[in-house]
C-alpha cells in the first residue's frame, strides 16, 4: 500500500490551500471518470483511489434554498443554499447578491472565491 | 455458511415497563438525576428489581459515554452496554441491539434510557461537532437542513406551507387531550397561527419546529419467558431496523425521500405487517416537514401524496389515521433527542387498550382496541432513520 499520509497535505486541508491559492478544485476518479464532492481520501460507496483534482468550471444549478432569520445586529438574515455543480456533485453555500429570501429552486449560479470568518469561502452568484 | 434468519427476533422480546420523568421544566434536577429517575420508575412500572439489569443502553447530548456513565450513577455493573450514538433515533436502534443480546442469552434484563435538562440550563442541548464544509456558511443547525428539505418538497410536489401547517394543528390537537403534554392547556392551532409565526429559517416558522423542554425516559426490555411474570403487559417487539444514507444534509442523497424507506420496509417485512395493519402511527416529528416525508417514506401514502393525508385534520383526533397521539414533539415533549418519547406513546397505546393504567386522556386521547403501534425514529438532519413494530400478545 503506498504511504500516501507523508509529504502531502490531506484532502481538507489541500482543498482550502487551493482555495487560498484562488482555485475551486474538486477530486475525481480516473478510472470511474466521475466527480464527487465533498474531498476524500477514496471515491465515496466504491473506494477508487485514482484521484485527481481539477478545477471546478464554477457553474451551478440550485437545489435547494432557504433563507436564515438573523437579528440585524448579528449580521442579518442571509442565504443557504444547496448547488449541483455541473460536474455532479452538490455543495452547500450560501448565493449572495440578491435578496436572500428571493434565490429560487432551478436558478442557475456561478461560484467565486470570497471569505467567511477570515477563511476563503466559495460563494455564488446569479447569472 | 448458512443464511441468518433476522426474522428469528420477532415477538421473542417484549417491553414490559416504561417511564419519563422531569418532562417540561425540571429545574434544579441534573440531565443523569432525570434519566436516572426514569430509570427506577420503569423498573417499578415492571416489578423488576435494579439487581437483575445486566443490559444498559442510553444515549444523550449530555455524556459522552452515557451508558457507562448511567450504570455508574445506577451502581450497576452490566453485563453488555451500549451507547451508540445516531442522534435521536438512537434509542430505536438500542431497542434492536438489546433484542439481539437478549436473544442471544448475553443478558436477561436491559433498561434504555434517556435523560436531558437543556430547557431549565439554557435551550437546544447538542454535543454535535461542527460539519466540515458547512459549518463556515453557519447553517442553523437542525433547523436549515430541514428547511432546505422541505423548500425542496414543496418546489417538486407543489406543497405549500398550509400543508406543513395542517402536521402542526393535528399535533396539538392530540396535545389538548393529553394532560402530559406541554401544551396541554395553551388551547388549539389554527393554520393562520402557524403561518404567522416568527420565521425562523424559511419555509420554517416556529410552530413548524418542536418544543424544547426538558425530559428523560426509560423502558425494560426482557425476553418473552421472562415478560410473562411481570406486573404490567408486555407489548412485543414484532419488527425493528435501521438504516441512514448521510450525515450532513448536504450530503443527502435525495432531499424529500429518507432512508426511513428501507429502515420501514424491513421492519413491517419482519413484523409480518403492513402499515394499513397499525393501530396508531408514532413519527419522529421534530419539525412539520418530518411527518409529511415519514409517512410517505414508511408506505401510508405514495410519495408527494402525504399533504393530502393530513388535510381536514385526518391524522388529529377525528381523524382516521392515529399519529403522533401523545401531541408529539411539536406539541408535547421534545427534550433534544425525542425517540424515546415515540416509542413510549406507541407502548402506552397498546398497554392502555390492554387494561393498563398508564395516565389519563381526555375523550378520544385513548385509541380504543389498539394492538399494533409503528414507532418510527430519526436522528440527525433527516440522517438515520429506524422503525420498530409494536403488538400486543396476540399479534405474534
Amino acid at each position: 500500500m503506498p504511504e500516501i499520509l507523508k509529504g502531502s497535505l490531506g484532502p481538507e486541508q489541500q482543498f482550502k490551500k487551493y482555495l487560498s491559492e484562488g482555485k475551486f478544485m474538486i477530486q475525481k476518479s480516473k478510472s470511474l471518470n466521475q466527480f464527487f464532492f465533498h474531498p476524500r481520501v477514496a471515491f465515496p460507496g466504491s473506494g477508487e483511489r485514482d484521484l485527481e483534482w481539477l478545477e471546478a468550471s464554477g457553474n451551478g444549478v440550485v437545489h435547494s434554498t432557504t433563507c436564515n432569520r438573523r437579528l440585524p445586529e448579528k449580521g442579518g438574515d442571509f442565504n443557504l443554499s444547496l448547488i449541483t455543480l455541473d460536474e455532479g456533485p452538490r455543495m452547500m453555500a450560501r448565493v449572495e447578491g440578491i435578496d436572500p429570501d428571493k434565490v429560487e429552486i432551478g436558478q442557475k449560479v456561478k461560484a467565486r472565491i470570497s471569505s467567511l470568518k477570515g477563511e476563503p469561502a466559495i460563494i455564488f452568484d446569479v447569472l | 455458511m448458512t443464511k441468518n434468519d433476522i426474522n428469528k427476533l420477532r415477538g421473542k422480546t417484549a417491553v414490559v415497563g416504561l417511564a419519563e420523568s422531569g418532562c417540561g421544566i425540571a429545574a434544579g434536577w441534573s440531565a443523569m438525576e432525570i434519566m436516572a429517575n426514569s430509570v427506577h420508575d420503569a423498573l417499578d412500572d415492571a416489578g423488576i428489581k435494579l439487581s437483575e439489569v445486566d443490559g444498559v443502553f442510553a444515549a444523550t447530548a449530555f455524556h459522552s459515554m452515557a451508558a457507562m456513565s448511567l450504570s455508574e450513577y445506577l451502581g450497576i455493573k452490566p453485563k453488555f452496554a451500549d451507547g451508540s450514538q445516531i442522534g435521536g433515533s438512537s434509542f430505536l436502534s438500542h431497542i434492536l441491539t438489546a433484542a439481539m443480546a437478549l436473544d442471544a442469552g448475553l443478558i436477561n434484563v436491559a433498561v434504555i434510557a434517556y435523560g436531558s435538562n437543556q430547557k431549565s440550563i439554557g435551550g437546544f442541548k447538542t454535543i454535535s461537532e461542527a460539519m466540515p464544509y458547512e459549518a463556515q456558511y453557519d447553517p442553523r443547525m437542525p433547523v436549515t437542513a430541514y428547511a432546505l428539505a422541505a423548500k425542496r418538497y414543496m418546489y417538486e410536489f407543489g406543497a405549500t406551507r398550509e400543508d406543513l401547517a395542517n402536521i402542526a394543528v393535528s399535533a396539538r390537537d392530540w396535545a389538548l387531550l393529553n394532560p402530559r403534554a406541554y401544551t396541554h392547556n395553551d388551547g388549539p392551532l389554527t393554520v393562520n397561527d402557524v403561518l404567522s409565526a416568527r420565521p425562523i429559517v424559511d419555509p420554517l416558522g416556529k410552530l413548524d419546529c418542536c418544543l424544547v423542554t426538558d425530559g428523560g425516559a426509560a423502558i425494560v426490555m426482557t425476553r418473552a419467558d421472562r415478560a410473562k411474570d411481570t406486573k404490567n403487559t408486555p407489548i412485543f417487539m414484532l419488527g425493528a431496523a435501521m438504516e441512514h444514507h448521510h450525515r450532513m444534509v448536504s450530503e443527502m442523497p435525495d432531499l424529500v425521500r429518507t432512508s426511513a424507506i428501507d429502515s420501514g420496509r424491513r421492519a413491517f417485512e419482519m413484523s409480518g405487517y403492513l402499515p394499513g395493519n397499525m393501530d396508531t402511527v408514532q413519527l419522529y416529528d421534530a419539525f412539520t416537514i418530518n411527518t409529511l416525508l415519514f409517512l410517505e417514506d414508511l408506505g401510508f401514502c405514495k410519495k408527494g401524496e402525504a399533504r393530502d393525508l393530513v388535510k381536514n385534520n385526518n391524522i388529529g383526533p377525528s381523524g382516521k389515521l392515529r399519529v403522533n397521539t401523545n401531541g408529539g414533539g411539536l406539541s408535547c415533549v421534545h427534550p433534544g433527542m425525542y425517540g424515546l418519547f415515540v416509542t413510549l406513546e406507541a407502548l402506552r397505546q397498546l398497554r392502555n387498550s390492554s387494561g393498563d393504567n398508564v395516565g389519563s386522556r381526555l375523550d378520544g386521547g385513548w385509541i380504543d382496541n389498539a394492538k399494533l403501534s409503528v414507532a418510527h425514529g430519526n436522528g440527525g438532519v433527516l440522517s438515520s432513520q429506524v422503525t420498530n413494530i409494536w403488538g400486543t400478545a396476540e399479534t405474534i
